[in-house]
């Protein structure tokens, strides 16, 4: 029971930070100015770094699958990321805020995971805490600045914000079958104090920034990716991404 | 002649092993290092990446291997070590010179978390000036932040600290 449950929450992140690595690639060679393009660039490396790490824990999970198997052979129906991450870029704006939303609900995440009963979880989390520090500060630095860079570029980035906040809600959709399992063994605070304590994280940004958080009880988080239900959005990126990889699945890189 | 086979003839030969992405410093100046093990017949090392995602990781483990087996002539393994996080403060204050030589700046000591305060006023390694600021986070590799400076008129890139 807690090796399917500690595979189910190992997957959810696993899968969340490999299509949101994938998206932030997606700017490579486009960004708005250099260091943006360098960084999401280097954001994405970081992201699929992580994803790797993980899937590497589940590889020597008993029954566990080979990482790169894990990560693009698998169907989508199969994928637990959430609606979040599997959005197209859309514009630098959604872009951002996405980044912000995501990165500080990570922070948080790896943070209580300093403490988890899992030894692999707890020894990984310790290493990626300190490198998403460099993911918030960029993302709290360019929030700011660009909430208070004229009127037209304050109401886009809190436009981003009413249209994001139901998705990133659904970053913290509960296990359906082991969210329970996972709080008493103290694997993780679970779902719902992790929603709690990112929003104390992001409402001081947002304070700053003189952006609205949108009344969260209007709002209906973006559930069902985490059972495999997923936007149109998803199949085509994974098709893209496992493309060379499907070539020859035995190949050796 | 075939050197003696000691904790102190390997971590010699490590010192010839450098960061193909900072060419002057070596993988025990970076502090990747973790451990030497003698075992019967040959050798374990262990080390740590500085980033997660080093995408340098496989191609250190091989020259790890290939140096000490060339120069000690025994079998060697490489072992990532997972009970140890890479930190800033592991790279060596000799390596810090020799960084700032190189035209990066170190990384500044961290006494607890990272906080802005460690990327202001970060010293110039052209021209020692203080008067430059943070132009990004993110740099040529995982490892480097760019600033500029307004002394000199020049960008320059910092080794980040990491925590």
């Amino acid at each position: 029971m807690l090796n399917k449950a500690i595979t189910d929450l190992l997957t959810k992140m696993a899968d969340d930070e490999l299509i949101l690595g994938h998206r932030n690639s997606e700017w490579t060679g486009l960004g708005p100015v250099m260091e943006e393009d360098i960084a999401f660039s280097s954001m994405a490396q970081d992201k699929i770094g992580h994803s790797w790490a993980l899937f590497r824990i589940l590889e020597e999970l008993p029954e566990g699958r080979q990482a790169d198997l894990n990560a693009f052979c698998r169907p989508e129906a199969a994928f637990k990321c959430c609606h979040l991450v599997e959005y197209p870029n859309s514009g630098y704006d959604f872009s951002l805020m996405r980044h912000f939303l995501f990165d500080q609900a990570e922070a948080v995440r790896y943070e209580s995971l300093q403490e988890s009963s899992f030894e692999p979880l707890q020894q990984l989390s310790k290493k990626v805490k300190g490198e998403l520090k460099y993911h918030t500060l960029h993302a709290n630095a360019w929030i700011l600045q660009l909430s208070r860079a004229g009127e037209e570029s304050y109401d886009r980035m809190q436009t981003a914000l009413n249209e994001i906040m139901a998705l990133a809600a659904g970053i913290f959709e509960p296990a359906r079958d082991y969210e329970q399992a996972l709080i008493d063994e103290k694997v993780y605070p679970g779902e719902k104090e992790l929603y709690n304590r990112w929003l104390d994280r992001i409402y001081p940004v947002l304070v700053k920034a003189s952006l609205n958080l949108p009344d969260l009880n209007a709002i209906a988080p973006a559930y069902g990716g985490r059972t495999g239900q997923h936007t149109p959005y998803l199949g085509p990126l994974l098709k893209e991404m496992g493309e060379v990889f499907n070539l020859d699945t035995a190949a050796n890189w | 002649m075939t050197q003696e086979i000691t904790i102190e003839n390997i971590y010699n030969s490590l010192q010839q092993v450098m960061d193909p992405e900072i060419p002057v410093l070596s993988v025990v100046e970076l502090g990747m290092i973790t451990d030497v093990v003698l075992t019967a017949g040959g050798a374990e090392v262990h080390m740590i990446p500085t980033f997660a995602a080093c995408p340098a990781v496989t191609y250190l483990q091989r020259n790890i291997r290939q140096r000490l087996e060339e120069d000690l002539h025994i079998p060697v393994t490489v072992i990532v070590d997972k009970h140890i996080a890479w930190n800033s403060n592991r790279i060596s204050e000799a390596a810090k010179v020799k960084l700032e030589q190189f035209g990066i700046a170190p990384p500044k000591r961290l006494a607890g978390e990272v906080s802005e305060e460690l990327f202001v006023e970060v010293p110039c390694p052209h021209c020692g000036s203080t008067d430059t600021y943070l132009r990004a986070p993110f740099g040529s590799t995982l490892c480097r932040a760019i600033h500029f400076c307004k002394s000199c008129g020049q960008i320059f890139e910092q080794f980040k600290p990491l925590e």
